[in-house]
């Protein structure tokens, strides 16, 4: 395959699926991600959004390879164009990939914020100045930093989260989930730090429920739905709204908006133990016909982005 | 009915600094009231005064003129922002519904909430699932008063339009209030008749830093 540029992270047809006992001893797997594709270049934020329990969170844990021992994966997972392979990972992880880990009770109970955040290099004194200015643009005090977890409240606790992955120098930072518990202000300054690391030339993986806040700061938007990628766009086809959205799920998310008609779907995502045969969305898909109830559409290219349904036009 | 907050104070310990201060407020039947204003400012406070999980230092929460019963299964009913902490963790959730004596089929399949989940432990849903089953309970016949606090901020937009669309719907259906505590511009703006802004109502003066944030 001839490839006109090299993606900083480029994910191809990644499965998880978990090893889990059924009864007894007798095993089953537990499919959760299946057939997802996305990339990420450099000075680009790529938004993930879609439905809770979709694999979100599961595709950062894939990429840090921090997911637990019960998991296989299958497809490829590439970093500049290298095989992440178990040993690769975890030399990138922390240097040259960040997280910032959705839940809060990632951060160390009996560290000092600020040793946390420095982290343990021989570099981390130098980086003091820098952590310096990252807490006071997130508005958090200089105390804070002498402070225990335990002493932070929850929109506190995720502003070090995101201080602790945008202070090194890595190259690509997946953040799940950085701003829910702060005030807007607070989490549009948090979105402002991403992007300009991305315009400085690194890339961003952005999970988030907050479309609405993601939509001014990201380049592109991947839509998940029951562990697979349904769309790909760009974030200026979510703001001028649904007839420039490709896939029916895309569309009622957007109309799913506050501001755009509130409007609910009926039924709710598949259980990923008992899956549609065909296209995951078909269950409660207004467009659905027989072909999409037999076979999973595959991704295509369609006006300037991608998506997984046989009718979008 | 009313349900009305009258000159209440609140702070959390006896020394410390003072959440709320002299704030009055109320609610008829039929009324959807949004509550919004900076975090730190004492919504959820608020929210969990009106429902009588705590009780003011000074002034009162009304129902008709009367103070809330101790006794009983409360006419006001909160939703809280994290149904993992509201939850019993031991009970399976077929035994938290039915502690509410509330099993109305209908209702249970409207918020989606599967017969399989029943036989399952909290720790086994996600957030959204056990939201529902949080949504359910509050709405047994007798809730006339309903406290949403951010009821919808960790789910996605359809699971929150999904569950808003029930709630709205029951407390028309049978006229009851609704408080809606949320960040969310858009959201308060699409649910609420009446929005208040609690840092007006509020007589408890907070630090300059945090009045900066109203600006935002």
């Amino acid at each position: 395959m001839v490839c006109k540029h090299e993606h900083l992270l480029d994910v191809q047809n990644l499965s998880v699926s978990f090893k889990m006992y059924d009864r007894g001893l007798v095993q089953k797997e537990l499919k959760v991600i299946s057939d997802l594709s996305v990339s990420v270049d450099r000075g680009e934020i790529l938004a993930v959004v879609g439905s809770s329990g979709s694999g979100k969170s599961l595709l950062a844990h894939a990429i840090m390879g921090i997911l637990p021992e019960n998991a296989a994966i299958q497809g490829a997972m590439k970093y500049q164009g290298e095989d992440m392979t178990p040993e690769y990972q975890e030399k990138l992880r922390g240097r040259q990939i960040a997280l910032v880990p959705q839940s809060v009770t990632y951060l160390d109970p009996l560290m000092r914020v600020e040793k946390q955040v420095l982290g343990a290099g021989k570099d981390a004194k130098k980086k003091i100045p820098a952590l310096k200015g990252i807490f006071n643009r997130l508005e958090l005090d200089e105390s804070v930093g002498k402070q225990y977890p335990y002493q932070l409240s929850g929109g506190m606790a995720r502003r070090v989260l995101v201080s602790t992955a945008v202070i090194g120098d890595a190259e690509l930072v997946i953040a799940d989930e950085p701003t829910p518990g702060m005030q807007t202000g607070q989490a549009i300054e948090a979105l402002r730090i991403f992007r300009e690391l991305a315009d400085e030339g690194k890339g961003v993986l952005l999970i988030t429920h907050d479309i609405d806040l993601a939509l001014n700061f990201a380049d592109k938007i991947a839509v998940f739905y029951a562990g697979t990628t349904l769309e790909l766009a760009s974030s200026g086809d979510f703001l001028s709204g649904e007839e420039s959205l490709r896939h029916p799920y895309s569309k009622a998310l957007w109309r799913a908006m506050p501001q755009n008609g509130f409007e609910p779907l009926d039924g709710f995502q598949p259980f990923s133990g008992s899956l549609p045969s065909g296209c995951l969305f078909s269950p409660r898909c207004s467009m659905c016909e027989k072909q999409c109830r037999q076979k999973i559409p595959e991704m295509r290219e369609l006006r300037g982005g991608f998506v997984r349904c046989f009718h979008a036009t | 009915m009313r349900l009305e907050a009258k000159n209440i104070s609140f702070k959390y310990s006896s020394n410390g600094k003072s959440i709320l201060k002299d704030v009055s407020m109320h609610i008829d039947e039929g009324e959807r009231v949004g509550i919004v204003g900076p975090s730190g400012y004492g919504k959820s406070t608020l929210a969990k005064l009106m429902a009588g999980y705590l009780t003011p230092m000074s002034g009162s929460v009304l129902l008709d003129g009367k103070p809330l019963r101790g006794k009983g299964v409360c006419p006001v009913q909160l939703i809280y922002q994290h149904p993992e902490k509201a939850i019993n963790p031991r009970w399976k959730m077929g035994r938290v519904l039915e502690e509410s004596g509330f099993m109305n089929e209908e209702l249970l399949s409207r918020l989606g909430i599967e017969k399989q989940w029943l036989t399952r432990f909290p720790r086994e849903l996600s957030g959204g699932e056990l939201q529902r089953f949080c949504v359910a309970r509050s709405l047994f016949e007798g809730t006339r008063f309903l406290i949403a606090d951010e009821m919808s901020t960790m789910l996605d937009v359809i699971t929150q339009a999904q569950l808003w669309n029930v709630v709205l719907n029951e407390a028309e259906k049978r006229n009851m209030g609704l408080i809606v505590v949320t960040h969310n511009q858009h959201l308060a703006e699409r649910v609420c008749t009446r929005i208040i802004d609690l840092s007006l109502i509020n007589n408890e003066v907070h630090s300059q830093s945090e009045i900066a944030e109203v600006c935002l």
